[in-house]
């Protein structure tokens, strides 16, 4: 007798689905407790920090932490909202921009006809593999040759050029038919409007996918506040955050330290959470021949 | 398609403009800087292939932690991370949409946290004194009898690292692949099982990851940048560049120690090159083993 149905995608539970159940549980579990960690860690007050034997779960939440955490940066000489004004600024810029070109280029390597194109495509495929921290000294004196060192242009513009972003949303514009876009220019539309009535519209989950990247990207990046400023004012919240780690004061700097990888943590979440349907659709065209 | 001739370059400008100075750029001053000695101030001087050279003949330190220690790492969290997120895409791709959505979102909040500000994380649930998470744990089971100093203990940084790394590889790959498993035209699945399919692991080898190729390669080339891209997570945990007794040292971490603590730019650009052709190295292996010809 033939083997019945993959059950790929069913529309309901199904007693055949337990086994699976069974083994993604467990590994969830194990997968979520250090995030569920840092949620219960970042409210507990003082003495449940010390507590021996040390407890998972927090039992009388407490502000505290958030507290100490702000008045650690104040003592630095900078306030936490400085640090957070600069994340925000830069992360916002650089999603924006990587966007806007990645949208506009890849209009340009899909649907263009042009000398060059194959080999553009290949080496951005290639540029998929890149890793920044593998070429950081020649970035680093990329930067302070063009004389942007210390300022916010170091944080956006090594950033903006995502290999990632552009390739999935060149996939995606792949598959509008190209009768839409002739039936656009019969209508007399220029080359910019086409790109900004018709394929903008019709690409939204891939703009929702490349900003999600974009962002994580910029928010968690430490590079930049690494090597290409040298005040402490011009440094992000993750930097920030990550000097916590050097704290030596292991107990109290525990909590601001949850407090801290919560507060980079978390809006990653949420972004998520709202654009997930999105990123599904998108990768199904995120397939490299 | 008619229009003006210029106007795909006008569209390009922007984006390549960028490409070029941030990647393009620093990957030809890495090839040109390993062939030099500079150290920042004085102008570079040609050295040929003395760096390279001293490599493989001089540095016993790479030869005998970070090249081993890379290789280990990177083999066991690439493939690895690879290999369990396709099992995790495969089965949630099993389940209806709101227990996969659910699943999918655990798996892949890890990568969100990206190494570096839950390092601080880690510190705490391995700290080495016997209140520490990990330590209080295995002690109530009676593993083991006094605490570990976990993450200065050479025999153990290494394997922590490759943990931690592993914990966060459910990046973008895993979404493609879970996306690709979705997508298979279900009408192959019975025409497989008129074929003569017997079961779900024949079926996963002979339909599933022929007809997703696209997508693992995809997967493949994220798992390895995630990987080399993981490599800094030693010195974040140890909190000391080189990582105690270079036990959890990586390239990543020894390009940064001879190029910006050393100031021996040459060689740290040397290193670099070395570190993109190995990555090079696995792409060109997975383009073998996933390309539709």
């Amino acid at each position: 007798m033939a083997f019945k149905s993959s059950g790929i995608n069913p529309q309901k539970f199904h007693v055949s689905q337990l086994k699976f159940y069974l083994f993604l549980v467990p590994f969830a579990i194990f997968m979520a407790l250090p995030i569920i960690f840092i949620f219960n860690h970042a409210f507990k007050p003082l003495d449940e920090l010390y507590a021996f034997p040390p407890r998972f779960f927090v039992s009388n939440p407490t502000l505290e932490n958030f507290q100490n955490l702000s008045q650690l940066a104040e003592q630095s000489g900078i306030p936490l909202s400085r640090y957070v004004f600069n994340s925000l600024f830069v992360t916002v810029i650089v999603v924006f921009l990587s966007l806007a070109l990645s949208t506009l280029a890849g209009y340009a390597l899909s649907k263009k006809q042009f000398r060059g194109k194959k080999m553009l495509l290949e080496v951005n495929n290639t540029a998929l593999m890149f890793v920044p921290i593998a070429v950081m000294i020649p970035r680093f004196l990329t930067v302070t040759t063009i004389g942007i060192e210390d300022t916010y242009f170091a944080h956006v513009l090594p950033l903006v050029a995502m290999p990632v972003g552009l390739f999935l949303i060149k996939q995606f514009i792949d598959q509008i038919p190209d009768s839409l876009i002739e039936a656009a220019v019969i209508d007399g539309a220029t080359d910019f409007k086409i790109y900004w009535r018709v394929i903008l519209p019709l690409i939204k989950p891939a703009i929702a996918t490349a900003a999600i990247l974009a962002f994580q990207l910029v928010w968690n990046d430490m590079e930049t506040s690494n090597l290409y400023t040298t005040s402490e004012n011009m440094r992000t919240l993750a930097f920030f955050m990550n000097t916590l780690a050097a704290q030596t004061n292991v107990v109290v700097g525990q909590g601001m330290a949850a407090v801290a990888s919560m507060i980079m943590f978390v809006p990653n979440l949420i972004l998520f959470v709202f654009l997930q349907s999105k990123v599904m659709n998108t990768m199904a065209h995120s397939g490299l021949k | 398609m008619k229009g003006n001739k210029k106007s795909p370059y006008l569209f390009l400008a922007p984006y390549l403009t960028l490409f070029t100075l941030f990647i393009v750029v620093p990957v030809v001053m890495a090839i040109f800087l390993s062939f030099t000695n500079f150290n920042t101030i004085e102008t570079p001087n040609f050295v040929g292939f003395m760096n390279y050279i001293n490599l493989l003949t001089q540095d016993e330190i790479f030869m005998q932690y970070v090249l081993p220690n890379t290789i280990l790492f990177a083999v066991i969290v690439g493939p690895g991370g690879y290999i369990l997120s396709f099992l995790l895409a495969w089965v949630l791709a099993q389940l209806p949409k709101l227990p996969r959505t659910v699943f999918a979102l655990i798996f892949y909040s890890p990568s969100m946290t990206a190494g570096i500000a839950m390092a601080v994380v880690w510190r705490v649930i391995f700290s080495g004194n016997q209140s520490g998470y990990a330590n209080h744990i295995l002690m109530t089971l009676g593993v083991i009898n006094e605490p570990i100093i976990w993450l200065q203990d050479t025999r153990y940084i290494l394997v922590i690292m490759i943990v931690v790394a592993l914990w966060s590889s459910m990046g973008v790959g895993f979404l493609a692949m879970m996306s690709g498993v979705l997508n298979i035209d279900q009408t192959l699945y019975e025409a497989g099982a008129i074929d003569g399919i017997k079961n779900r692991f024949q079926e996963l080898i002979y339909i599933t990851i022929p007809s997703m190729k696209p997508q693992m390669l995809f997967g493949a080339v994220m798992a390895i940048v995630g990987t080399f891209n993981a490599g800094a997570i030693g010195v974040q945990l140890t909190g000391a560049n080189p990582t105690p007794s270079y036990a959890g040292q990586l390239m990543v971490n020894h390009i940064e120690d001879y190029g910006f603590i050393r100031f021996e730019m040459g060689y740290a650009a040397a290193l670099s090159v070395v570190l993109l052709l190995i990555i090079y190295l696995f792409a060109t292996i997975s383009k073998k083993l996933f390309s539709e010809a």
